[in-house]
């Protein structure tokens, strides 16, 4: 195959590919390819066809196909290639990615990559649902796909698992395409969805939503005739008694998504144990400089928005990296960069922390961890010379916080930034951006920055 | 008029039509459901056992020892995944001790190679993954992991090739004796034949009715396991066992030969059809399971399943003529290790119908030989080759188990095609993976409606009743 030697490959052509290969071209990059393994640009924004989407990032509300149009269209304007009917079947740390379409396989070169492959859903035997193994059993993505790309309906009397974004809209899809919609069932004591989408998808269409409860149970022989459902307790388990049996021949599954990470496994990207995600520092590297990733496959989001904010600064990353004289291993590139001697130094077969361009490579990295009611952070780790303005964190609550609750984060003993939050909620990230004035005093050798949640006054929970 | 007709698809009744096919014979195949071996051999523990548990000298026995030499010779002949991965007893203390030097002795009685006893320190430093309380195991190295639906595939498929005919679809309702041939009655018409063989699994009992009141009772027993995420398959590298009791052989966990990791069986004496997975059951299963391998994570399960097997009230496999309908053979009985003993069931079977005064004359242009497109198992120039010669091996469709376009195309194509979504998966094993068909069943169902040339709200999952799509958009009703 082709000796060419890309400035950054990114794969897959989502909402988070797109916006980093455009931001990349945006800050210089001229050589860069976008692998896709599906026909089309724009990954699962396609088949989400409700709206929603864009009021950050654009200011106006869009619909799935409409937000990855805009990105499209970007793309389109510059010289970035695309690949489409692609499948990566491997990355190393050395950057080669193995692809296979149907002109053959093939192994292509680049200076820095971006994984932005998204996430997959949660099936019914990731949450034990016992039973038996008949159709009308859909996680909820398949059932959109079936509907809003392949014209098809899946069902008439559906019971949906699930409160969050998605399970909420699919309620409301499912009722728009003519079925009875008996439940919407979620095992916490709120809805996981936006309070928007609750008030839109279910109270506007008479969904009934059943909370504290989860799917323990499938009967029917070819097809779904009846599931049960189950009071859970604030662990979780399930009480005994409890039994609610729904006559349907449809279950829709929106339980969760999982990062799909099996490249970046491949690449001996370490992953952590909380995001299911890479290990990133502040610029969305990896621990094998010059691989970055962003987006569903770093950390689940809900928001695109906030996914096309994270890959923006990922493209803009893996340029500065290139550009940084980072990839001085393979030698295609003259080194441009101050730091391109210190960053070629550790850009070699990858193990090191280090790397990456325009930065001291012994400079040890602050570690950032989550601490008391938050479930984990991104990133995990931070260089701070390498700090514009701020070090933007994202970070999930393990619960509600009402009104005056705070997001404190701490070095030690040291108090380093505290920030006010009218309402959090386990399901919905939230973000804060510790200006690097507050940072100064900060010496990764005193240990982690610690990110915690308190509540305030009025917390209800 | 066939010469044999087989009522069965199953392990048994393919291994019968296979061994017969290499004899100018007019073979049938018949069965109830719409793919073959929908019953005890699409779910099982995946096994191909040494030997060391029947009893000597009984045809059990007799048929698992020789079945474990005969399925290598087939999966290398006919490419079935088979993985001789050796098979562990582990013993917990000095009954479990007292327990595996029995099965060794009875294992050299029954003739099974290589059989060791381990002592606690030979086994951890063989399986460091076995639990610290394991004081010792039985070692049977001729034990095999292989994949028993394929296996059963690839049996049959070579009788087809070689003549047989196969009627899905097709349930036997009556068997009538007329003497000089037998009448199988069906739901699709009747057929003639000289000889009839049973091999109807945890239906024997019911088939064996429309002849005469069978001599023994199944009693199916249904087995639940858990499939884990290949991150675990390497958990141990040999199938591990605990030692038996009355009920089964326990709960086992070994790799499978996709490079999962398999987990269970429980036997619950239920309904013959019955494959319903319950929370209790699974949850008893992890417990066993976790006394063997303390490290397995669970969390990593991607499929709960359960299969019936054909468990009875005989101690040996029932394999005899009818007394009401002498050209009746009955295979009955067929319990664990019926997945090991099959070929040489299907050996012995046609030893009794030559003994019968069936004439077998070989067959002049017998294939004996098998090969699927596996991308994911081939060199880069062969993918390559192959990608040239129909681009849609370039094209993954099933991204977890990276299975091609062009994979489920083929199979689409072979002598014994799928005509639905579990029939694919069971054949090129789209949707194995992790996202149990998340991603990839719209595709595959597409695939199978263009290539069949079918509508797409007639795929089913997998029997009629259970097809995937309601209707179209804004057709509801």
């Amino acid at each position: 195959m082709s000796e060419k030697k890309y400035e950054l490959i990114v794969i897959g052509g989502g909402p988070a590919g797109l916006a980093a290969a455009h931001s990349a071209w945006e800050n210089g990059l001229r050589s860069i390819l976008i692998v896709e393994r599906d026909k089309y640009l724009g990954g699962i924004l396609n088949q989400c066809i409700h709206n929603g989407f864009g009021l950050h990032h654009f200011k106006e509300e869009l619909s799935g196909p409409e937000y990855a149009d805009r990105f499209i269209k970007l793309v389109n304007e510059t010289g970035i290639e695309v690949m489409t009917d692609t499948m990566v079947l491997n990355v190393t740390p050395e950057h080669e990615v193995y692809v296979s379409n149907t002109d053959g396989v093939s192994v292509l070169r680049a200076q820095s990559v971006v994984l932005a492959m998204g996430c997959r859903e949660r099936t019914r035997d990731s949450v034990g649902i016992a039973g038996t193994r008949p159709a009308g059993v859909y996680t909820a993505g398949s059932a959109q796909l079936y509907m809003n790309i392949l014209g098809y309906s899946v069902g008439r009397k559906v019971v949906v698992r699930g409160t969050g974004d998605i399970g909420l809209i699919m309620a409301r899809r499912m009722k728009l395409e003519g079925a009875e919609v008996l439940a919407c069932i979620g095992a916490s004591d709120h809805p996981d969805g936006l309070a928007r989408n609750v008030n839109q998808c279910l109270v506007d269409y008479d969904i009934p939503l059943l909370l504290r409860h989860t799917i323990t149970e499938i009967r029917g022989k070819d097809r779904v005739e009846q599931v049960v459902a189950m009071e859970v307790d604030e662990h979780r388990n399930v009480i005994p008694g409890t039994e609610k049996t729904f006559d349907c021949d449809t279950l829709l599954l929106s339980i969760g998504l999982i990062p799909e990470n099996e490249l970046s496994k491949k690449a001996g990207i370490p992953l952590d144990r909380r995001t299911s995600g890479a290990v990133v520092y502040e610029n969305n590297e990896t621990l094998v400089p010059g691989i970055f990733a962003c987006g569903n496959v770093l950390h689940v989001h809900d928001l695109v928005d906030f996914v096309t904010e994270e890959s923006i600064r990922a493209g803009k990353s893996a340029a500065e990296y290139v550009l940084g004289g980072g990839d001085a291993v393979g030698g295609s590139d003259g080194a441009a960069g101050g730091g391109a001697a210190d960053g070629a130094a550790s850009g070699g077969a990858g193990g090191t922390a280090d790397g990456g361009a325009g930065r001291d490579a012994d400079e040890p990295p602050l570690e950032i961890t989550n601490g008391d009611n938050v479930k984990y952070t991104v990133p995990m780790m931070a260089r701070l010379s390498a700090l514009e303005k701020t070090l933007e964190i994202f970070f999930r609550v393990t619960k509600v916080f009402g009104e005056g609750s705070r997001v404190v984060v701490t070095q030690g003993d040291k108090k380093v930034a505290s920030f006010k939050r009218p309402y959090m909620i386990n399901s919905k990230m939230e973000k804060i951006k510790i200006p690097v004035k507050l940072l100064e005093g900060v010496d990764p050798a005193d240990g982690p920055l610690v990110v915690r949640a308190e509540e305030g006054g009025a917390a209800h929970a | 008029m066939y010469d044999v007709l087989i009522i069965g698809s199953g392990v048994s009744g393919a291994s019968c039509a296979y061994m017969l096919s290499k004899y100018d014979l007019k073979v049938a195949v018949l069965d109830k459901s719409n793919d073959i071996a929908n019953g005890t051999t699409k779910a099982n523990s995946a096994i191909i056992h040494a030997g060391f548990d029947p009893s000597p000298d009984t045809l059990m026995a007799k048929l698992n020892v020789r079945g474990v030499e005969l399925a290598r010779e087939i999966a290398a002949k006919l490419d079935v995944p088979i993985n001789n991965c050796g098979s562990l007893v582990l013993a917990f203390d000095e009954g479990d001790l007292e327990h595996i030097r029995k099965l060794y002795d009875r294992g050299c009685k029954n003739n099974v190679p290589g059989l060791e006893l381990l002592d606690k320190e030979q086994l951890h430093a063989l399986e460091p993954g076995i639990s610290e309380a394991a004081v010792g195991a039985l070692l049977a190295p001729s034990a095999c992991i292989i994949n028993p639906w394929e296996y059963c595939l690839a049996m049959l498929e070579t009788a087809v090739v070689n003549g047989a005919e196969l009627f899905l679809d097709t349930e036997v309702t009556g068997v009538t004796d007329c003497g000089d041939h037998v009448s199988v009655e069906t739901n699709a018409g009747a057929f003639e034949a000289k000889y009839v063989l049973s091999a109807a699994g945890v239906h024997a009992g019911d088939v064996r009715r429309l002849v005469e009141e069978p001599p023994y009772e199944i009693v199916p027993t249904r087995g639940q396991y858990f499939l884990l995420d290949k991150d675990e398959g390497t958990r141990v590298s040999r199938t591990i066992f605990q030692c038996p009791n009355e009920k089964g052989k326990g709960v086992l966990v070994s790799p499978t030969v996709d490079g999962n990791l398999i987990v269970g069986p429980d036997a619950n004496v239920g309904g013959a059809d019955d494959t319903s997975t319950d929370k209790a059951g699974l949850d008893a299963i992890k417990e066993a399971a976790v006394k063997s391998v303390p490290g397995i994570n669970f969390r990593m399960n991607i499929r709960n399943f359960a299969g019936v097997r054909a468990n009875s009230d005989q101690s040996d496999f029932v394999i005899e003529k009818a007394a009401a309908c002498p050209r009746f053979i009955d295979i009955a009985c067929i319990k664990s290790p019926g997945l090991t003993a099959a070929p040489a069931i299907g050996e012995y079977v046609v030893e009794m119908l030559a003994a019968e005064g069936l004439s077998l004359a070989e067959r002049d242009s017998y294939v004996d030989s098998r090969k699927r497109p596996r991308l994911g198992e081939v060199s880069e120039e062969e993918r390559n080759r192959l990608i040239q010669e129909d681009p849609r091996y370039g094209r993954i469709i099933c991204r977890c188990e990276q299975v091609t376009e062009g994979e489920i195309v083929a199979a689409l194509h072979t002598p014994i095609p799928p005509t639905t979504i579990n029939g694919v998966k069971r054949r090129v094993g789209s949707g194995m993976g992790r996202c149990q068909g998340g991603f990839c069943t719209p595709k595959v169902h597409e695939i199978i409606a263009r290539e069949s040339g079918v509508d797409m709200l007639e795929v089913c999952l997998e029997e009629p009743g259970s097809e995937i799509l309601k209707y179209r958009s804004k057709e509801n009703e």
